[in-house]
């Protein structure tokens, strides 16, 4: 006789009968009587057989896992949108709580310390973008910025968004399928290496522009020096900046709102959320407390209100009208289920290191960028890009030889990912590939792709 | 025979929520404290300074200083003021299937090939993910009856958006203009809503007196205009659509396809499949039907499965088993190269966590176990609809007599038109007694809504619990209203005072916009957009609120 499985307690016979004679039916077939036969599913499913052992099943997934390896067996430079930093052991500590990690949608009254630690997400963001509205988070970063020019298309009533500086292709595709009923995106303004022709944006900005969008650092790694200029230009005609910025850089970096920037978006995978193969993103997006941008946000706000109680804190949904939930497709783009635990742990993120820790944090990543451009601009035989721009945490080599695949391949050999292969994904800059650095990159690591860069060059030019 | 000196409990739980008083994060502040100690390069103070005017920060961000126990403690006492769903009869959040999320499966998503993987490592180096996420396509193939499955929307709502946006490229693939959706007022707002983001016009059916559309209802709002039919069933009433391959042929018959929403699949696991009733669509909820945690409102996981033709516009990549490894063992390669792809809705591949954590709770079930999971849930449903039924003033509206699937959308009606209490102020109530309730997504076209879903995760006498309380708070309607009315008295909090700060002039979303309305903090006026001349009205919805 089949065991009761533990996750299905009322599977147990003796109680199964109790329900079914309560309900007044003979079998639990006759709780599917509206299901025409001509529907139901001949036979038993096509899956295996359970591991219904807990002992076993650990077996099984963790033998599968281990098939695979992760960064921690590598010296790792790969980012391109996913960062390897150090997560404090206390984000997993709470995030992994089970009362935070299993609640779902209660309302302030059940889940008061979820809305709270939500809101204080929210008004930490707040703090390092200098600017009142952050929502719960959304998705990803693709998600945030897509949402950030579709809203600046329903605000001005136009449809040109003007793309400057280097953006992942995946997430350009993204933003541009997602936003296309309202805007249409134009890249302007890049040079052949991926730098920023100011000028040459400057001069794109028209009484047509509905946006301009830049992200600081870029997908390329590069600050932008001219936020303040291309939001005053954007202002003159009536155009919003929307700028995605990593909040990781905004210990040091100045907040995009600080140079006139009108939405920020970005991704907190930096702020205490593992890589997870890609898996940890969420998206945040913040504007001014101005009625007219906070009504376009589609994602929930969370709102501090009084209780009856003197001194007490609640929380509300604001402006609750706007969303899809309150009005379907009268509401504001859509919003569901995103990221609300990536939140709460950026929130727990930034509360741990604070403003010194941030701008240490920043200032290291700053250094390291730095040391690795001097350190790799030395190794012949390649070309770092723009080496005399700002960069934050990565930077573009291109081999003067080509083959970047197989240069990758023979420091992976090594134990080193040494970048991410830009060829196919940003032609422009030829054979080349994206080096990232964080905190966690030590200078000796560096050191080591660099003579690792060093030898396979040399050993590939002899051949 | 004196008396047991432990006198028995009541019938209903006597709970009360911790309440710690806990002041915001930004009161715990105290000059010079810190939480963690980031490496320290020394060469960081000599590159921050070396950064040009107005790329460096000039003002310190106005974050808290805590101390590291102090940060752990407050985020504590916030975990202790969460009713998670691990500490409740958690059958209030109807259409959210708050089943039980395994605590082993937690275990392998902070295994480092999980949690320290990078996306773009050598294919080689994560063979092991790959396997489990080739497998668990298979595995949703063989329960849907679909072709194909992607596993990257980060939840339901991104799901609908995928297959919307597939939609949107099968038919531009074959030059048709299509610009209606048709969905229906009972399936998740997000059908309506991303298909009018994605520039859809939106038709909306109602429920005929059996609470779903009539078939003749559809079949005249369909037309070579209509790009989908975007539907769900059972719909949050649970009541089962028997015609529902019928509503499939006739949208096949205008050439439009047909979208099957499976948020409610739990009831159905085993017994009837979208592909079966003709859907070309669906999705699923890894986070309701395939018990990954909702993690406090995600992230989540959705995947979307597609019949055969419309497997060319899958986000991509996908994953493919290639020919075995020189080991022997089956060896897994990403393909991007997918031309008619809709690309990517999401960075990289989709929430891994949840794709291992569904895949593990599968494998511990088998094709027996999801049997058992979905016969048991329908017997919860029917058990507790059974029981509710008997409390005055309370009914289940459509088809009365009918069995149900998943769930059951109540109405109070009979006891708000008898006391005045809504199905709001039984929500919090509700609180009071350690669960959670829900009413109904808006508009409430059921009147004094109550979702309850009980998944298979509850014992009968948690599901009598949970009746215990929903009779006690009717009860308490009748015989002494104002101890519903004032509710919650057990909770962290006491009743938020209404329209006091839920309008611009007011309103906080943070604690910086507080301090600015609330304390008078002066700040610098940034430069920002002004609407230009050409810009439209703005024209703002009246306020509703939530619940």
């Amino acid at each position: 006789m089949a065991r009761v499985h533990p996750y299905v307690p009322n599977s147990a016979p003796g109680v199964r009968r109790e329900m079914l004679d309560a309900i007044g039916v003979a079998s639990d077939e006759d709780l599917y009587e509206a299901v025409p036969a001509r529907l139901r599913l001949a036979g038993p499913l096509d899956l295996p057989a359970g591991i219904d052992s807990e002992a076993e099943l650990v077996r099984h997934v963790r033998g599968l896992l281990r098939r695979g390896a992760s960064t921690e067996d590598f010296v790792s430079f790969l980012g391109a949108g996913a960062f390897r930093h150090h997560v404090p052991s206390v984000c997993d500590e709470v995030n992994g709580r089970a009362e935070f990690l299993t609640a779902y949608a209660g309302e302030t009254y059940e889940e008061h310390g979820r809305h709270q630690a939500l809101f204080e997400y929210c008004s930490l963001m707040a703090e390092l973008l200098e600017m009142d509205v952050v929502t719960v988070p959304t998705y990803d970063g693709f998600q945030a910025a897509s949402t950030a020019v579709s809203m600046t298309g329903r605000l001005t009533g136009r449809r040109e968004v003007l793309v400057v500086g280097a953006v992942d292709p995946d997430k350009l595709e993204r933003m541009a399928t997602y936003s296309a009923a309202t805007v249409d995106l134009r890249p302007v303004g890049s040079r052949q290496d991926g730098t920023v022709d100011v000028d040459a944006v400057l001069a794109e900005i028209t009484g047509r522009t509905a946006a301009v969008y830049l992200e600081t650092p870029d997908f390329l790694g590069r600050v932008n020096a001219h936020v303040g200029a291309i939001a005053r230009a954007a202002h003159a005609q009536g155009a919003l900046l929307v700028v995605s910025a990593d909040p990781i850089s905004l210990g040091v970096l100045q907040p995009p709102a600080a140079a006139g920037a009108d939405i920020v978006c970005g991704d907190i995978q930096s702020l205490g959320i593992h890589l997870q193969f890609g898996g940890g993103h969420g998206g945040y997006l913040a504007v001014h407390d101005d009625v007219d941008l906070v009504m376009e946000l589609p994602s929930r706000l969370i709102g501090l209100a009084p209780t009856v109680v003197d001194g007490e804190l609640g929380f509300i949904d604001l402006a609750y009208e706007r969303t899809s939930l309150a009005a379907r497709d009268e509401g504001v783009e859509w919003v569901g289920t995103a990221a609300a635990l990536w939140g709460l742990t950026a929130g727990v993120f930034l509360a741990l290191h604070g403003p010194d820790g941030m701008a240490e944090l920043g200032g290291t990543v700053l250094a390291r960028t730095r040391y690795a451009i001097e350190r790799l601009r030395g190794v012949p035989g390649l070309t770092v890009l723009a080496p005399d721009e700002v960069h934050f945490r990565e930077l573009v080599v291109r081999l003067d030889s080509g083959d970047v695949g197989g240069v990758l391949a023979r420091l992976a050999d090594q134990g080193i990912l040494g970048g991410v292969d830009l060829t196919r994904r940003v032609p422009d800059l030829g054979e080349s590939f994206l080096v990232c650095v964080t905190e966690l990159t030590s200078r000796e690591e560096i050191d080591l792709l660099a003579a690792a860069l060093t030898q396979v060059l040399a050993e590939g030019a002899a051949a | 025979m004196s008396a047991e000196p432990i006198a028995p409990k009541p019938a209903l739980r006597r709970f009360h929520q911790a309440s710690w008083d806990e002041p915001l994060l930004f009161e715990l502040s105290g000059e010079g404290q810190r939480g963690v100690l980031p490496p320290l390069d020394p060469a960081a103070e000599e590159a921050v300074r070396a950064l040009p005017a107005g790329v460096r920060r000039e003002r310190r961000p106005a974050l808290p200083e805590i101390g590291q126990a102090q940060v752990l403690q407050h985020y504590l006492r916030l975990s202790q003021e969460t009713l998670g769903a691990d500490l409740n009869v958690d059958v209030g959040q109807g259409t959210c299937t708050m089943k039980y999320s395994p605590k082993v499966n937690d275990s392998f998503v902070r295994m480092p090939e999980v949690s320290e993987a990078h996306p773009l490592q050598p294919v080689e180096t994560v063979q092991g993910i790959l396997e489990i996420m080739h497998t668990l396509e298979r595995w949703l193939c063989a329960i849907s009856g679909m072709e194909r499955f992607t596993f990257q929307p980060g939840a339901g709502s991104a799901a609908i958006y995928t297959n919307l946006r597939m939609i949107q490229a099968y038919h531009a693939d074959r030059g048709e203009e299509r610009d209606e959706i048709v969905t229906t007022i009972f399936s998740h707002p997000s059908n309506a809503a991303c298909a009018a983001t994605l520039g859809y016009k939106v038709i909306t059916l109602y429920p005929g007196e059996k609470g779903y559309p009539d078939l003749e209802a559809l079949r005249s709002v369909l037309s070579e205009r209509t790009a989908a039919l975007m539907i769900t069933n059972p719909e949050d009433t649970g009541i089962f659509n028997p015609q529902i391959d019928e509503f499939v042929r006739a949208t096949h018959r205008v050439g439009a396809l047909a979208c099957y929403d499976q948020a409610n699949a739990n009831g159905i696991l085993g017994i009837t499949r979208a592909r079966d009733a003709g859907f070309d669509l669906c999705h699923f909820n890894l986070h309701k039907t395939f018990s990954t945690p909702h993690a406090g409102g995600g992230p989540a996981a959705g995947a979307c499965g597609v019949s055969a033709d419309l497997v060319p516009y899958l986000p991509r990549p996908t994953v493919e088993r290639a020919a075995d490894g020189a080991d022997g063992r089956a060896r897994f390669v990403l393909d991007d190269d997918r031309p008619l792809s809709v690309g990517k809705v999401r960075p990289f591949y989709g929430v891994t966590a949840n794709i291992v954590r569904a895949f593990a709770w599968i494998a511990s079930l088998g094709a027996n176990g999801l049997d058992q999971v979905a016969r048991t849930a329908v017997l919860n449903n029917n058990y507790l609809m059974t029981r509710l039924l008997e409390v005055p003033g309370v009914e289940a509206p459509y088809s009365p007599g009918t069995r149900r699937i998943e769930q059951v959308r109540y109405s109070w009606r009979e006891l708000t038109d008898a006391t005045g209490i809504t199905s709001a102020d039984i929500g919090e109530r509700a609180a009071d007694f350690g669960v959670h309730y829900w009413t109904s997504h808006h508009p409430y076209v059921v009147p004094e809504p109550a979702t309850i879903e009980p998944a298979e995760s509850y014992t009968k006498a948690e599901l009598d619990e949970f009746v215990g309380i929903l009779a006690q708070i009717a009860h308490e309607a009748r015989t002494s209203p104002e101890v519903v009315r004032d509710a919650p008295h057990a909770s962290t909090i006491h009743r938020v005072r209404p329209g006091e700060m839920d309008r611009p002039e007011t309103w906080a979303p943070t604690w910086r916009a507080y301090r600015a309305k609330h304390r008078g903090e002066q700040r610098p006026e940034p430069e920002r957009w002004v609407p230009g001349a050409d810009s439209p009205p703005r024209v703002h919805r009246e306020p509703a609120t939530h619940r």
